[in-house]
């Protein structure tokens, strides 16, 4: 079997894992609904001020039910002592760290499928726009590249789920303000070309995060 | 020693050193396994067992000295020294929330076992659980985990055994399969490497042993004619605890 075929086992066997205990996405997905009704109660029946917050109060939603999803992504292979099998598996290192990042974006890409229509209805806001779920992927996969990398760190210490956004949130800052400032711009209308640059820092982020992570990945897993 | 010994060991260890911070787990440990050789390691908890059989495994690296299996450096050629050995430890390696056959299914993936579904149902026979591979491992009692784990680690028919205190947990039936499966596959005599607290057990099941204390080897003999009484005794002087 080829390297991606064995990534593809590693996701598929969590995507198995997840179906059945309904643990990642499910409590990511109540998380991210309560944030955003929540906020929503908050600001209120006010339009104007409620397209100006929509955007953050989004990327809030996205970034800590994506800290919450990634959290768990080498939980189960910790609590089950299955990493050790991982790694005396004939593949580099760089395959488990494949495998559960295609995992873990896919978690937080249903998550988000579910939360934006939610957000959408709620906040009265045309966030189901082709823009809006561009940025959205784009800003995910940068989520995913860099947070599979520190929930490996993570989960070898003992306050696990305390180190991850403490490692994770300011390394995605850019992404955060990025995207923050994309999903405005796009909320308001704007064309492409008025989005094209944060799109490509986003994109930007997204190929430093995915080599730098995949680089270290192995020294990571093995210490 | 092995019947089949050739001129390169299948196991070298050369000056291994292990250091975690300040605290030294391995400290220059020598030691060399010939192909079909069953080699048990006693030690005192502490002693770096479990280190050793990481180092071999190349789950993790040495501070400093050499390994190599069948000749190859785990530095360079590591995914071909994963192909050759299987890992049995008291940790199973194996998915609660998958069936046992899904299990054995994504290991045959990452090991590319030909004919997988074929040596799944072989290898779910030999351990005695054809009728629950359709079951979730989580279900499973600890003694039927241990031998799926079995199954598991032999699943790519590997030509040395690396064997972690596998005894624990292990019901009798377990300890049955896993004595069977030690020995030969295809004709071939496993090289195995094993630790184990259990010295009746260790005996019965080597015919070499080393005594490993605070990150050293101290005693290297073979087991012959050698009984519990007298190992006792040997591993007493050496790593001054009581066995």
């Amino acid at each position: 079997m080829s390297t991606l075929g064995k990534a593809l086992a590693i996701t598929r066997k969590d995507i198995l894992s997840e179906a059945r205990s309904k643990e990642i996405v499910f409590s990511a997905l109540i998380f991210a609904i309560l944030v955003i009704i929540i906020f929503n109660f908050a600001f209120g029946a006010d339009q104007t001020s409620m397209t100006l917050v929509a955007p953050g109060i989004l990327w809030v939603t996205f970034t800590f039910a994506g800290v919450l999803s990634l959290n768990r992504s080498f939980v189960a292979e910790k609590e089950e002592n299955c990493l050790e099998g991982l790694m005396i598996a004939p593949m580099p290192r760089e395959v488990i760290y494949i495998g559960k990042g295609l995992g873990s974006l896919l978690f937080m890409v249903v998550i988000e499928i579910i939360a934006l229509p939610i957000f959408t209805v709620l906040f009265n806001v045309s966030a189901l726009s082709l823009p809006v779920i561009v940025i959205t992927l784009l800003a995910t996969i940068g989520f995913a590249a860099v947070g599979t990398l520190f929930s490996a760190l993570a989960v070898n210490t003992k306050a696990r789920d305390m180190v991850l956004p403490i490692l994770f949130l300011p390394v995605v800052v850019p992404v955060i303000i990025s995207a923050v400032k994309a999903t405005s711009l796009a909320l308001t209308g704007s064309g492409w070309s008025d989005l094209g640059s944060w799109l490509a820092i986003l994109g930007a982020f997204d190929v430093i995060f995915m080599v730098v992570s995949f680089w270290v990945f192995p020294f990571i897993v093995e210490e | 020693m092995g019947e089949t010994a050739s001129p390169v060991p299948v196991i070298q260890v050369e000056d291994i050193r292990k250091t975690y911070g300040h605290h030294a787990a391995l400290k220059k440990v020598t030691f060399r396994a010939e192909a079909g050789e069953s080699i048990v390691i006693f030690g005192p908890n502490g002693a770096g067992k479990t280190t050793l059989i990481k180092i071999i495994a190349t789950i993790i690296r040495p501070t400093a000295g050499k390994v190599l299996v069948n000749g190859l450096d785990p530095e360079t050629d590591a995914e071909a020294i994963r192909r050759r050995i299987g890992v049995i430890t008291h940790q199973t390696f194996l998915y609660g929330n998958l069936t046992a056959y899904e299990n054995l299914v994504f290991y045959a993936r990452l090991y590319d076992v030909a004919d997988a579904e074929t040596r799944i149902r072989e290898m779910a026979e030999v351990v005695g659980l054809s009728t629950r591979l359709e079951d979730r491992v989580a279900t499973f009692s600890r003694g039927m985990q241990q031998r799926l784990s079995i199954a598991r680690a032999l699943l790519h028919r590997p030509t040395i055994l690396l064997l972690d205190e596998p005894e624990t947990g292990l019901d009798q039936q377990a300890i049955t399969i896993l004595r069977e499966a030690m020995k030969l596959e295809a004709g071939v005599r496993r090289t195995i490497l094993m630790t184990t607290h259990n010295m009746e057990r260790g005996l019965e099941m080597s015919d070499r042993l080393l005594i490993l204390t605070r990150g050293t080897i101290c005693h290297d003999c073979s087991t012959a004619e050698l009984d519990v009484p007298a190992l006792r005794e040997i591993y007493e002087t050496h790593t001054g605890v009581s066995a």
